[in-house]
């Protein structure tokens, strides 16, 4: 009897262990299963906090279920044992009430320190305002005159229609990829002056550390520092209707005298469109209107 | 479940066939009804959830459309809230709390009724605004406005749905109040009452407590809609986060209202199955009351990102953190209940395992998100997914299970067939980690949540978890056939069904008789 | 089966609450359509609010019926105080998150909005300070006064604490056993329960004819009609509450030991009373 149950465990083991080989194939690659470090200061503290609380509740986990485990497998009474009768004990209770407060102010304090230095916004170099629509994002750099929307790129914009057809492997940077990126400066503390213009929307770039809510008649401050120059993708972090999930973010972050030629171009007129040349906050308008 | 209960009742003045369900003051047959809505319920919002999968299943969009996508999100966690976990423990609450404290029926057996029948109607409208021009409501559960405010026709129908459901909770949690306050056979005093017991008295207060504030951020979202009102407008000098505020300081101890019950029955399954008194009694008691009580200073930990002052965000942090330790002495009481006891693993035992391992790794990432600048990067992300769902399916569904599979003997008088209950334990088991267990690296992959259609990089771990999701939600189907078969038939249980089982609802005979306690019993 | 050998009384099978059920969602179900403009609306709201009320007076005239050949022991009564209790409660609360609402908008929103720290609204609104009262950013050339604690509310005031001595003084004679003075205080109590009622309604007029005073006044307008209209509300069926307990002091029905009818109107009316101390401190005067 006890063998075939334990018989009939192992089968459902093996069944387990099938269904995780179905997953190996990305196990291979930490970026599809873990936070990324990021390339502000900001990012990495967080991911250093990250890690640090996660290894703690790994092995205060490790505790907690091996002596549930090691409990489970000899004290059962199929092995014949006796049950004991203690029923409470105060020292041990009071140890395992006062041992987790501890843990848990040793991680209270590297948590505080990050989210402060997070919270101070002054001394800024630049500063950009964001703004969301349903769906896209505007971007103003504060007094420079440069300003513009930025949506989804449109081969993703055709591909993610309902049966469209497209695999969406054969798109480039499916689904986070825009028509126009927020391009800004390395090196640079940049401060993000963040609001909407309908609904809540959430500005998230993961690999700068953070993500500010968009409130429509309100302005969030925020800022970074990014380090190394790259193109980095976010995306829309709250709920906002239909089209949330198609309103991607592209920084692209330059050396400082590339940005500076950028933004001289913009100011000139640049590209046609690039510029804040009210064609696009007109057809915004319009957008909005129809709804 | 009529078959068996009605021929032990006395049923010579009582109305049969389906008026004896419409206007029955039974505690029984009103838990029955509960347990069954729930079941329904659960099916229905368990189906929403399919749709989900399904649509996540590949990245493009092939199944639903992105805005019926965002009504499957709301109406799924909306059904499952409150029409699937909050009914199973207040049908739990109905039938064992007399039996528990030895009463003859709830407190308010009229009201009893009433607080039952008013969820059908109330899903009646929930469910029809799915059907309605404009479609149901899409601005996820928390309804956030102004999003909500551009429901369609919907909107107010949803409102008062909401409305009807939050009346059927207080006056069932009025009823569970008073029932324990003022039922209990003489003797047994507030410390010997059973767990269960002392954990719904605390979620039936908490739940009188924040229904009313949730009907209040409501009724503002109504008025803002139709008359003119600006709470949530910064034109008129309200704000859309005063929303959040409130619906969260609702939105926390709703949280906690779905777990502590739980909590209860774990910590009277386990005990019975390892043969040994529970460990820490009182103070299982005590934590339950701190959790309750710090539930109420926590809800901003929901909003680290709206941009709240620094001195805000520190203060909702610590508080959150705190309640690790009351939830850390419930885990070790459990584990400590375990240690030198004399195990055996049926199933309501295996789920009662399954839920102190698998809450607390949902604890665990709790914990990760209540670290505020961390939660920066989680938030609105489906590591929250995978956070609640581990708290919600693996703690209060599999709390439910546990409780269903332990006290079903005595609601139909027969056993269940444990073979099919440990199939249904280790599919579900396994399948639930393979559905939710992966949404903690798409989380932290980047991967938003309330998203219809991702990049392309978190394509195999949605397949895995759909897979799981379809696996899960089948095995469910093991469990309602079992229970079919549990109410038509089987081996006759034992007044006493588990060996280890102790406590009053154990003294009355398997099915428990129409009536009980009558005449209280003596408690020494 | 009725009643339990024990004691305790457990009703028959009861109709009323299906019919509360059917008769509550038609009524929810017909503000919405009237709400969204569907015909049909005010005809199902109708509907409703008759089978609530026909379901209303039936529950309770058994309750009531029930209560006068004894079938409620004392158990039975502490089960529906604590029922009232939690129901009292569960009010508190939902005037708790209105309360919310405006302390909020006070402390924390009109600040902000008009460039406190977070000082970065100024972006969006070129912000007059805006100081309360106020009717938000975007009113700013809006025509309009907020309601003083003079003359009305603080009538109102004296006329709420004077009903609650009225009440006790009726609850004093019932205990009494004197029905004529029972009776009297009663009717009194009533009495300025109505006319709190008219003075609030001309209040209401006075704000909307003559400050320009309306729910669509900002956040002021919106907190100050939502406060003291639930509390209104409350009054109201308080004041119906007092009405069948006063016929039911002149049919007899209370007995100086047993009266729960009474003394649960009793709380509500006081709890009532209560809600209103804080309006009058936190709309009107602060
Ligand atoms: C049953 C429901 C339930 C339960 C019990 C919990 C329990 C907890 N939850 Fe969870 N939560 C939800 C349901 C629940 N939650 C839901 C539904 C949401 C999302 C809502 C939405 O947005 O839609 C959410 C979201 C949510 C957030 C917001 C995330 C975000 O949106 O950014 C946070 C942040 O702090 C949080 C924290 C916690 C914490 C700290 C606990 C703690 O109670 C956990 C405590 C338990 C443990 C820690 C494990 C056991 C303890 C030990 C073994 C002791 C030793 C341990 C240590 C010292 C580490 N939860
Ligand atoms: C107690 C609450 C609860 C429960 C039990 C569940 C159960 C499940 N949830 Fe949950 N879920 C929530 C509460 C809950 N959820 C909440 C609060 C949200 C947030 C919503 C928001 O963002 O606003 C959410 C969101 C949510 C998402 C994210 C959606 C998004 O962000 O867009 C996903 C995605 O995978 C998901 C999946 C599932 C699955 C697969 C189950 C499974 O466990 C379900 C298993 C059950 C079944 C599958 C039923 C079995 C039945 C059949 C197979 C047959 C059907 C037959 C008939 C109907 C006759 N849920
Ligand atoms: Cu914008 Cu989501
Ligand atoms: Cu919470």
């Amino acid at each position: 009897m006890t063998n075939m149950i334990a018989r009939r465990r192992f089968g459902h083991l093996g069944l387990l262990a099938g269904l995780m080989l179905l997953a190996t194939p990305a196990l291979a690659d930490f970026s599809l299963i873990n936070m990324t470090r990021g390339v502000t200061e900001s990012s990495q503290e967080i991911y250093d906090l990250h890690m640090t609380i996660f290894t703690i509740t790994v092995v205060i986990g490790l505790g907690v279920f091996g002596a549930m485990f090691y409990s489970i497998f000899r004290h059962r009474k199929s092995r014949g044992v006796k049950p004991a009768k203690f029923h409470h004990s105060t020292a041990v209770e009071i140890v395992w009430t006062v041992l987790p407060l501890v843990i848990l102010v040793g991680m209270a304090v590297p948590a505080t320190r990050v989210l402060i230095d997070l919270d101070d916004t002054s001394e800024s170099e630049m500063a950009v305002k964001i703004t969301g629509y349903q769906w896209f994002w505007g971007y103003e750099y504060m007094g420079e005159d440069v300003q513009f929307l930025s949506r989804l790129a449109t081969d993703s914009d055709v591909a993610r229609q309902l049966d469209s057809g497209i695999n969406p492997a054969s798109v480039p940077n499916y689904l986070q990829n825009v028509d126009r990126r927020l391009v800004l400066p390395v090196d640079t503390r940049i401060k993000f002056q963040i609001t909407a213009a309908d609904v809540i929307h959430s500005w998230w770039m993961p690999d700068l550390g953070w993500k500010k809510d968009a409130i429509p008649g309100f302005v969030n401050e925020t800022w970074t520092v990014i380090e190394e120059p790259g193109v980095y993708r976010g995306r829309c972090a709250e709920l906002c209707g239909r089209d949330h999930g198609f309103m991607p973010i592209v920084v692209e972050a330059v050396e400082r005298d590339e940005y500076e030629a950028w933004l001289a171009e913009q100011q000139a007129g640049g590209e046609p469109g690039t510029t804040a040349d009210g064609t696009d906050a007109a057809e915004a308008g319009e957008e909005l209107a129809a709804r | 479940m009529t078959a068996t209960t009605q021929d032990h009742a006395h049923h010579a003045e009582e109305p049969t066939g389906f008026k004896r369900w419409l206007v029955t003051t039974n505690h029984k047959d009103i838990g029955s009804m509960y347990l069954l809505f729930s079941l329904a319920m659960f099916l229905v919002g368990g189906a929403m959830a399919l749709v989900i999968r399904a649509e996540l299943f590949q990245p493009g969009l092939q199944v639903v459309d992105p805005y019926f996508f965002n009504q499957m999100t709301t109406m799924h966690a909306l059904v499952m809230i409150f029409g699937a976990v909050m009914p199973a423990f207040t049908g739990l609450a109905n039938w064992m709390i007399p039996l528990m404290v030895g009463a003859p029926d709830m407190a308010l057996p009229r009201m009893n009724n009433w607080s039952f029948w008013l969820l059908p109607f109330g899903f009646a409208i929930l469910l029809s605004t799915l059907f309605m021009p404009g479609g149901g409501p899409a601005g996820g559960w928390t309804m956030y406005p102004p999003l909500m405010l551009q429901t369609g026709t919907a909107f107010p129908f949803v409102i008062f749905a909401i409305h009807v459901l939050g009346i059927s909770s207080i006056m069932g949690s009025i009823n569970v109040i008073a029932t324990i306050l003022n039922m209990r056979a003489p003797g047994m005093t507030l410390m010997k009452m059973p767990l269960f017991v002392w954990t719904w008295l605390i979620t039936a207060y908490l739940m009188i407590a924040v229904m009313p504030v949730l009907a209040g951020a409501i009724t503002m979202l109504l008025t803002d809609q139709y008359f003119g009102t600006s709470f949530f407008s910064a034109a008129g000098g309200g704000d859309p986060v005063l929303y959040q505020h409130i619906f969260w300081f609702f939105g926390h101890p709703e949280v906690y209202i779905l777990i502590l019950p739980a909590f209860g029955i774990i910590s009277t399954i386990i005990p019975a199955f390892a043969r040994k008194p529970l460990f820490g009694y009182s103070s299982m008691v005590y934590a339950t009351a701190s959790i309750a009580f710090l539930s109420f200073i926590v809800w901003a930990h929901h909003m680290f990102t709206v941009g709240m002052p620094l001195a805000g965000q520190l203060f909702f942090m610590y508080a959150t953190m705190l309640i690790a330790v009351p939830t850390g002495v419930k885990v070790f009481n459990w584990v400590a209940t375990m240690w030198r006891g004399a195990m055996t693993f049926e199933t309501p035992m295996l789920f009662a395992l399954a839920f102190v391992f698998l809450f607390t790794i949902g604890g665990f990432s709790g914990l990760m998100l209540a670290i505020a600048p961390a939660d920066f990067q989680y938030h609105d992300t489906y590591f929250v997914v995978a956070h609640f769902h581990y708290v919600l399916v693996t703690g209060a569904v599999f709390a439910i299970l546990a409780a269903a599979y332990y006290w079903m003997p005595k609601w139909t008088g027969h056993m269940y067939n444990e073979r099919l209950g440990q199939w249904h334990f280790w599919l579900s088991t396994i399948f639930v980690n393979v559905l939710f267990f992966p949404q903690h690296f798409l989380g932290l992959a980047g991967m938003p949540r309330r998203i219809p259609d991702y990049s392309v990089q978190f394509a195999d771990w949605n397949m895995v978890s759909s897979i799981g999701g379809f696996g899960f939600g089948f095995a469910q189907l093991i469990f309602v056939w079992l229970l079919y078969k549990c109410i038509r038939g089987g081996q006759k249980a034992e007044a006493r069904a588990w060996e280890g089982a102790e406590g009053l609802e154990w003294e009355v005979p398997s099915p428990a008789p129409h009536h009980t306690f009558d005449t209280p019993p003596v408690i020494r | 089966m009725a009643q339990a050998e024990g004691g305790y009384y457990v009703p028959h099978q009861s109709s009323w609450p299906i019919i509360g059920s059917v008769g509550v969602t038609a009524l929810v179900v017909g503000i919405a359509l009237y709400l969204e403009g569907i015909g049909a609306g005010p005809w199902v709201l109708g509907a409703g609010l008759l089978i609530t009320l026909w379901m209303v007076v039936g529950w309770f005239g058994d309750v009531v019926r029930e209560g006068l050949t004894g079938l409620y022991s004392d158990q039975v009564d502490r089960s529906l105080r604590w029922g009232m209790i939690f129901f009292i409660f569960s009010e508190v609360m939902l005037f708790a998150a209105f309360f919310g609402a405006l302390f909020y908008a006070r402390v924390l929103s009109v600040p902000w909005l008009s460039g406190a720290d977070p000082a970065t609204s100024r972006l969006i609104w070129d912000s007059v300070a805006l100081t309360w009262p106020t009717a938000g950013p975007a009113n700013a050339a809006m025509e309009w006064r907020p309601m003083g604690p003079w003359p009305l509310p603080t009538i109102n005031t004296l006329i709420l604490l004077t009903s609650g001595v009225t009440l006790t003084a009726a609850h004093h004679a019932l205990k009494d056993g004197n029905r004529g003075k029972l009776v009297g205080y009663m009717w009194a109590t009533i009495a300025l329960g109505l006319v709190f009622i008219g003075l609030q309604a001309y209040e209401y007029y006075h704000a909307y004819e003559h400050l320009n005073l309306r729910l669509e006044t900002g956040i002021y307008g919106s907190t100050f009609f939502m406060l003291t209209g639930f509390h209104g509300m409350h009054v109201l069926i308080g004041t119906l509450m007092l009405g069948v307990i006063a016929v039911r002091c002149m049919k007899g029905h209370f007995r100086p030991e047993a009266h729960f009818g009474f003394e649960a109107t009793a709380w509500y009316w006081h709890f009532v009373d209560v809600v209103w101390l804080g309006l009058y401190i936190f709309v009107y005067i602060l």
